[in-house]
């Protein structure tokens, strides 16, 4: 049964290590990272799992920070006795590189200027995101992660951290992704990054605090969040009240509930960073077909792998591929298919089958 | 807990003496994972496919490793000879196209096992002959409206089907609730297990 102990109250760090390396040949230094961490590590440090976030998520996954009204975005799962039990793992969570809640982004002072690199900050990857948490569980001295577990961009953290460092990765988890976007999928993300770019304040990525491109960023999320839910949900939420016929204002309960979304999102996120974090997802590629088993064929985890039923953005067949490649390699592979009716957010949401899917998958697997 | 799934299924206790530690297997509709557990426990490598979310759910909490989809729609990204035995136990009679599944088995499997119920049992002969209605058993017990069963075959289709198609039979076993059994196999069982090679 689903389990609502919370962790209790967490703290965000933030550590400064030594400089990253991006696959494009460029160096962010300092390396600064965002990070949570839930439980105790124990004495072999064996017991650790990397929680790694969707697009516009962070650190924060678990607890309450002082004050919090709401939960970090995964507190379903992360806590004692939940599927993923603080009692028996060091759960840790990171903000991603680029993005731009704490870890090294956009919106970090250059020190070669002492100014915010704004659109002067290197391209990163789905790769350089994981190797910028791999400097974080260096410095913890984990050798091997006992899981890395992600949904949506974080799944593809997760596929990248076994392909990359295959025996730093005993479990794999990777829900809600895919191992390469496809043209829909980028061409959503190619809207978002357009209403941002049109946005009279942007000027180039050049835009000062406090004179942001707020309306690009907020219709880049409305695009975002129509993709997140579903048909079924959207009927069941707002149907089709009221329409008012004014044409200079939104006419029905879905638009408003979108400004809504679309105007509260640029108070916590960056517009470059957006742009950052949007274009790494389209790169990322494990290939499809042949050369996705090619690119998985070093794995040595065990892989669970979920999709969702209601899921158009990242439908089950993506997932299905890669359940596939992996079946061709012999990797032992779980996939499951959960019947749910709240589109991509799904694995967000509380849900008894997935605990029991999460925990049964990981209860298999000896702590060293 | 074994003990029971022993006690009601024999051909458990047969496929669970054929197969080696360390053999790969595939066992399409694996239901609950029952099977599959048992030959885990023996270190053989087994993976499942099962349409059914409950049953995949709880193959995931049992820790093994199944595939949630349905074997009409393909098992083509298996590689040829990947397994050493691919296992359909009381799964063909409920797909849509056994002939192309059975093929594509062959194609993947260095070995076959098929357990089906036999429709020639006599019960069910006597019982069609007696009643002239669609026979209700403790292997097939559902009514016409509401059975996941597509396609009803006895001993003597599945050999006529593998002499038909080239297919060679290396072993059988023949099943009358919780015994093996060796005598007119086509008219006293009711579960019968065929290991086909190509």
């Amino acid at each position: 049964m689903l389990n609502t102990d919370s962790i209790g109250i967490v703290e965000t760090k933030t550590i400064e290590l030594p400089g990253l390396s991006l696959e494009n040949g460029e160096v962010v230094n300092p390396m600064e990272i965002a990070y949570e961490t839930y439980g105790q590590l124990n004495e072999s440090k064996s017991n650790a799992i990397l929680v790694c976030h969707a697009l516009s998520g962070d650190a924060h996954a678990a607890g309450f920070h002082p004050g919090d009204k709401r939960p970090g975005w995964w507190d379903y799962y992360i806590g004692p006795g939940k599927a993923l039990d603080t009692n028996r793992y060091f759960v840790i969570s990171t903000n991603v590189v680029g993005g731009c809640m704490g870890s090294s982004g956009p919106l970090s002072i250059n020190p070669k200027t002492n100014e915010a690199y704004k659109s002067t900050f290197p391209f990163v990857s789905i790769v350089d995101m994981i190797r910028a948490q791999n400097l974080l569980i260096e410095h913890f001295g984990i050798k091997q992660l006992f899981a890395v577990c992600g949904g949506s961009m974080g799944g593809m953290q997760a596929l990248q951290w076994a392909v990359t460092y295959p025996d730093k990765v005993k479990n794999c988890i990777v829900m809600a992704s895919t191992s390469e976007h496809s043209a829909q999928q980028i061409a959503f993300n190619e809207v978002g990054r357009q209403a941002i770019m049109a946005d009279p304040n942007w000027n180039n990525g050049e835009y000062s605090i406090h004179n942001k491109p707020n309306k690009g960023l907020s219709i880049a999320r409305m695009v975002g969040h129509v993709t997140y839910l579903s048909d079924q949900v959207m009927r069941e939420k707002f149907g089709r009240k009221p329409p008012r016929g004014n044409i200079k204002n939104t006419d029905f309960a879905v638009g408003s509930y979108l400004i809504y979304q679309g105007e509260s999102f640029v108070d916590r996120f960056d517009a470059n960073s957006y742009i950052y974090v949007t274009k790494a997802l389209d790169h990322f590629s494990l290939g499809t077909g042949k050369e996705l088993s090619q690119s998985l064929s070093k794995v040595k985890s065990r892989f669970l792998i979920l999709a969702y039923s209601s899921d158009w953005l990242y439908p089950p067949y993506q997932s299905r591929e890669i359940v596939n490649a992996l079946e061709v390699n012999a990797v032992p592979v779980a996939y499951c298919e959960l019947e749910t009716e709240e589109g991509h957010d799904s694995f967000l949401l509380p849900s008894n089958d997935q605990t029991k899917v999460l925990q049964g998958f990981l209860n298999h697997s000896e702590i060293n | 807990m074994l003990g029971n799934i022993y006690k009601n299924r024999p051909d458990f206790r047969f496929i669970e003496n054929l197969i080696e530690p360390g053999e790969r297997i595939l066992d399409l509709g694996c239901g609950n994972g029952e099977l599959m557990e048992i030959l885990r426990k023996k270190g053989v490598r087994c993976q499942g496919i099962e349409r059914d979310e409950n049953c995949v759910i709880s193959c995931v909490e049992k820790g093994l490793y199944v595939h949630h989809g349905d074997i009409d729609r393909g098992l083509t990204h298996h590689l040829d000879k990947s397994f050493d035995y691919v296992i359909l136990n009381q799964t063909i009679q409920q797909t849509l196209n056994p002939g192309k599944i059975i093929r594509e088995t062959l194609r993947i499997g260095k070995k076959v096992i098929i357990a089906f119920p036999n429709f020639g049992h006599w019960k069910i002969r006597y019982t069609i002959l007696r009643d002239g209605q669609t026979p209700v058993t403790p292997l097939m017990p559902y009514h016409w409206y509401d059975t996941p069963n597509l396609h009803f075959l006895s001993n003597l289709d599945f050999k006529s089907f593998c002499e038909y198609e080239n297919i060679r039979i290396t072993g059988t076993a023949f099943f009358r609730k919780d015994k093996q059994i060796k005598i007119i196999p086509n008219l006293i069982c009711d579960l019968s297990l065929y290991i086909i090679q190509d």
